[in-house]
């Protein structure tokens, strides 16, 4: 679901296409009918937008029809934990939960906790802070299980189960088939095929893309999908849990040592401005977990400071935790670019990122890049962020003049992966490390070229400049060996694997971490890579098995398969031959099996935890979910997101219908639409807007089109912007296969060749038919190919957990002919904007 | 050596062989002589750097250039497949719009200039410098601030994690850069 594996993902697809041949089932559920649909067992259209109303029903259906695996339920989800009476769900409150603040537009979680914690006084959910972007605080929150009321019947009318049960009610095969667009019949059909992929011998996994992350609810959507596979007993199984479909070579190590504003390394959380970040011990305070996996917390977080400023770092000075800046507001790609058009960021880095034609809103960007003092561009080629100022629709439209933006730009080229070391991390969390073959041309660098060197230019500055503000520039580790010019990468992997300060031995995996100071280590995660001397793990290319092992290195600990204890039963041995994974060794009082356990090796079954046990000791050995306090899968999430402990159907910013279950909460109560006048919001309906579209991606292109479209092959293997619609549609509006057609918004206006293709179907949406359109995100105008950027179109929005844009069921028109061209687009624009 | 020539001739091979010319009986010394442009080359083992699945790459290159690059079959991901991008890659390192040389503008300039790379770090040195001297909030009644937010970054899901690392130590740890993100969300 929310996603097109087979065009977009074409080589891991292969695997797909293995498992049907073996006789898996193969279901795709997409607003469009692509060649992952052509390649499925059972394909049914959706409404974009609709996705939690569907995976709703899914869980209603194994409710009401008694499909969850039940010991798996009891044992390994804390399905059976009551909650506490001010709990109120949103069927209780006309659609929002308990703790909803309307004025601040925010949640407080704690009415979401577990009721002991509440009772037990042990929860002081601190105030995430109007800034977060995670909901990461709340120490104790979850708590001691063995605290807590349990009910292993899953009968008591506020277990969780109950609550599950009540909260999904009314999400009938019925209320899917109108408001979903998949008819009845289909849906049933996918339960009953998608449910029988469950039990001991059996199980299910469930592959998505951006088709639900791009929502204002979408990490809402996914929590359905956990909750859908913790009932069936999915997660932590060969052949089972859910795969994220990522779009990028290594954006799951852009992730994990975050280029991101508001993680550490190791998803460790930035400090906030705050009661929070005081001092390191009100920081490890804030965010340790006193039992479970989180109780290391501070071993990750000292490890991290040690490895970034070293020897200046030392117990007195927190091991120099005053020196990490801290957050105090929305420093987001959606955050700052708004500030930048406000004339408040004064300069930007870009390294391998297109916001001109990939930013939500590109018009807007553009406008915000020509209001900076300094642009840096790193990249292979001069891409649209580089030329705004020159070629730009914004110039060609008179908005800008190049003789009006003072922006001084440096476009540095930059060394592509074969003429660099270092390593990726794909999707399944695998690094692998990318041989340098050749020099990069003339004066093209490596990042870690450039960083370096910069780096050493700033140091030296610092060093003349000893004020508080520098102390951490000064005391930043940065004596990496050089090559000629070129910074030695695998020493930086080695900093990011880890080792002990004293004689820098590298660690074999977190385990040996410290907070006392004794240990460096850049990413928690990560460690174990680079265990000794001479073994770069990423860079093994020796298969050994199914999983890979030898091949590579996956976080954590070359675990290949996440929470693979639930792979065995709570005696430890496997739920069956067939989907055995990891169990227990009674003779060698160890966990062994085809994958390296995702659990305290030594820890037995029928472990039971002392009163006053901490850590992993308080889990135990039936508890395999060992990051959370309670070790349980979350059903119900006591806490972590802002938005709600349990996948609620909205609307998205803009839709179509109104919300059929909550009238009075159209969309996504905690979402931000960050209105203004050039980032403007059509209304729920709206006549002016009014089809349904959705961006997406093309096999031969890249993203912004960087990659693809200035390559001769690709560009020519796709060479013009396009847009699927219905033939249903097309008639409507009298537009003909291959035609132009010209698509707005509220945010723009752009051209685009018609396909007019039965792959895009009107669905009858509560008795009216919706349109859908498809529109690919790859031209821009720069390269071999060109066209106007679909993301012109899209809003900059702000789901509320992690700041993503809503790029899939947004509201658009599509009429007949080219749009305007230069200023009398704008005036196009505006008219229709203007309509009634 | 007349019987040389004669059973270098097609048709005779042909007819000696009992076949119907269309197999290695009909090649041209030419032909028959064809190699892979990468034999004799070196080979660095490498991943694909479009999507996320990361497919083996194995780069073919000889004496400091690239001659091919494919498909890895050892890969347990990919079993040596590339989809159209992948396989476009060593379009991708040596197409023809490929920049290898600093381009700069001036502020209200309409044109690019040329500029040496020694000197564009150094400028960019001083722009981060004064930017951040200018800007830089150390503390806010009383608490640590240690940012400055005039200063942004963006871009890391097509860099390497030690490019990333270095950023965020650099950037954050470092100057006190809070704007930073890139293409993921978590």
């Amino acid at each position: 679901m929310g996603s097109n594996m087979a065009e977009n993902h074409p080589v891991g697809f292969q695997w797909v296409i293995e498992a049907r041949e073996r006789g898996a089932k193969v279901i795709h559920v997409d607003p469009r009918f692509s060649r992952t649909s052509a390649m499925a067992d059972i394909w049914a259209p959706l409404r974009a937008g609709s996705d939690i109303l569907l995976l709703g029903g899914l869980i209603h259906y194994v409710l009401e029809n008694k499909k969850d695996f039940r010991e798996y339920v009891i044992h390994y989800t804390n399905a059976s934990i009551i909650l506490p009476e001010e709990f109120k769900d949103t069927e209780d409150l006309g659609g929002v939960f308990s703790g909803w603040d309307a004025k601040d537009r925010r949640y407080d979680g704690s009415s979401w906790l577990y009721g002991a914690c509440i009772q037990s006084g042990r929860a002081a959910p601190r105030s995430a802070g109007p800034h977060s972007g995670h909901f990461k605080d709340g120490s104790g929150a979850t708590a001691d299980l063995r605290d807590c009321e349990c009910d292993p019947t899953l009968s008591h009318p506020r277990c969780v189960y109950q609550v599950l049960k009540r909260h999904y009610a009314r999400y009938t095969p019925e209320l899917v088939e109108r408001f979903c667009g998949v008819p009845r019949e289909r849906f049933l059909k996918i339960a009953e095929t998608f449910c029988t992929a469950s039990g001991t011998e059996k199980t299910g996994a469930i592959c998505y893309a951006l088709g639900w992350t791009q929502q204002s609810k979408g990490p809402q959507i996914i929590r359905a999908a956990a909750i859908l596979q913790l009932l069936l007993g999915n997660i932590g199984r060969p052949g089972g849990g859910i795969l994220a479909l990522r779009g990028h070579a290594s954006i799951q190590g852009s992730t994990d040592i975050p280029t991101l504003y508001d993680i550490l390394p190791g998803y460790l959380p930035m400090p906030n401005l705050g009661p929070n970040s005081h001092s390191l011990a009100d920081y490890v305070a804030a965010y340790r977990d006193p039992t479970g996996w989180w109780w290391n917390f501070d071993k990750y977080i000292v490890s991290l400071l040690k490895a970034y400023y070293g020897e200046k770092a030392n117990k007195e000075n927190d091991w120099g935790f005053r020196w990490l800046p801290r957050v105090t507001g929305d420093h987001s790609h959606q955050g700052y670019f708004l500030e930048m058009l406000d004339g408040k960021v004064e300069g930007l880095f870009v390294m391998g990122q297109n916001p001109a034609v990939a930013g939500p809103n590109s018009r807007l960007e553009r406008k915000a890049l020509s209001k900076l003092k300094w642009l840096v561009v790193r990249d292979m080629v001069e891409l649209e962020t580089a030329s705004f100022w020159y070629d730009s629709p914004e110039v060609e439209r008179g908005e800008l003049r190049p003789e009006e933006i003072a922006t001084e730009v440096f476009l540095l080229p930059a060394a592509g992966h074969a003429e660099k070391d270092g390593c990726f991390t794909n999707t399944q969390r695998l690094l692998q490390w990318h041989q340098k073959a050749v020099d990069p041309p003339g004066d093209a660098r490596s990042e870690t070229w450039f960083m370096y060197h910069l780096g050493r230019r700033l140091k030296q500055k610092a060093k003349q400049d000893p004020r508080p503000r520098n102390a951490g520039l000064s005391a930043l580790t940065w004596d990496y060996s050089l090559e000629g010019q070129e910074p030695k990468v695998e020493e930086v992997l080695q900093e990011i694997n880890g080792y002990a300060v004293a004689d820098h031995t590298l660690v074999s995996g977190f385990n040996e971490l410290k907070a006392d100071g004794s240990t460096a280590c850049g990413c928690w995660i990560y460690s174990g890579v680079f265990p000794r001397p001479g073994e770069n793990c990423a860079n093994q290319r020796n298969s050994q098995d199914l999983l890979g092992h030898g091949w590579g290195f996956a976080w954590p600990s070359d675990r290949r398969i996440l929470y693979n204890r639930a792979s065995a039963r709570p005696d430890g041995r496997p739920w069956s031959e067939r989907k055995k994974l990891v169990w227990w060794d009674e003779q060698n009082k160890e966990w062994t099996g085809l994958d390296v356990p995702d659990f305290t090796r030594t820890k037995a079954p029928n472990y039971r935890p002392p009163k006053d046990a901490q850590g992993d000791q308080a889990l135990a050995g039936d508890k395999p979910f060992i990051l959370h306090s309670d070790g349980t899968g979350w059903i119900f999430a006591p806490k972590g997101l802002t938005d709600g402990p349990l996948p609620t159907h909205y609307e998205g910013l803009e839709a179509p219908v109104c919300n059929p279950l909550y009238p009075d909460q159209q969309s996504n109560p905690a979402a931000m639409r960050d209105e203004r006048p050039e980032n403007r919001f059509a209304s729920s309906p709206d006549e002016r807007f009014p089809y349904v579209m959705s961006t997406y991606r093309l096999t031969e292109h890249h993203t912004s089109g960087a990659m693809s479209r200035m390559l001769p092959h690709l560009a020519e293997l796709q060479p013009e912007f396009f847009c699927e619609i219905s033939p249903e549609l097309a008639s409507e509006r009298g537009i003909e296969n291959g035609g132009w057609v010209t698509l707005t918004t509220p945010r723009g206006i752009v051209e685009a060749r018609a396909l007019v293709t039965r792959r895009m179907r009107p669905l009858p949406i509560n008795g009216k038919m919706v349109h859908q359109v498809g529109v690919p995100y790859h031209w821009g105008y720069r390269g071999l190919v060109k066209g106007d950027s679909a993301n012109d179109l899209v809003a900059i929005s702000e789901e509320p957990n992690v700041r993503i844009m809503e790029a899939k069921g947004i509201l658009c028109d599509v009429s007949p002919g080219r749009r305007g061209q230069g200023k009398a687009a704008l005036n196009q624009l505006n008219a229709h904007l203007g309509r009634k | 050596m007349v019987k040389q020539i004669l059973t270098r001739w097609p048709v005779v091979r042909q007819l000696l062989t009992h076949s119907d010319g269309t197999g290695a009986e009909a090649m041209s010394d030419r032909t028959r002589n064809l190699a892979p442009k990468h034999r004799d080359a070196q080979v660095a083992r490498s991943v694909c750097p479009y999507c996320a699945v990361g497919c083996g790459q194995l780069v073919y290159h000889k004496d400091g250039r690239l001659v091919s690059i494919e498909g890895d079959p050892d890969s347990f991901i990919s079993r040596g497949r590339l989809c159209p991008k992948g396989s476009d890659s060593f379009e991708l390192l040596t197409h023809a719009n490929r920049e290898t040389r600093i381009k700069y503008r001036k502020p209200y300039s309409t044109r690019w200039e040329e500029l040496e790379l020694e000197t564009a770090m150094n400028m960019i040195a001083d722009r981060v410098w004064d930017t951040r001297e200018r800007t830089f909030v150390e503390e806010r009644d009383g608490e640590v601030v240690m940012h400055t937010t005039a200063m942004a970054h963006l871009g890391g899901a097509t860099l390497d994690n030690e490019e990333n690392y270095l950023i965020k130590k650099l950037f954050a740890a470092g100057l006190g850069m809070v704007c930073i993100s890139n293409q993921a969300r978590i």
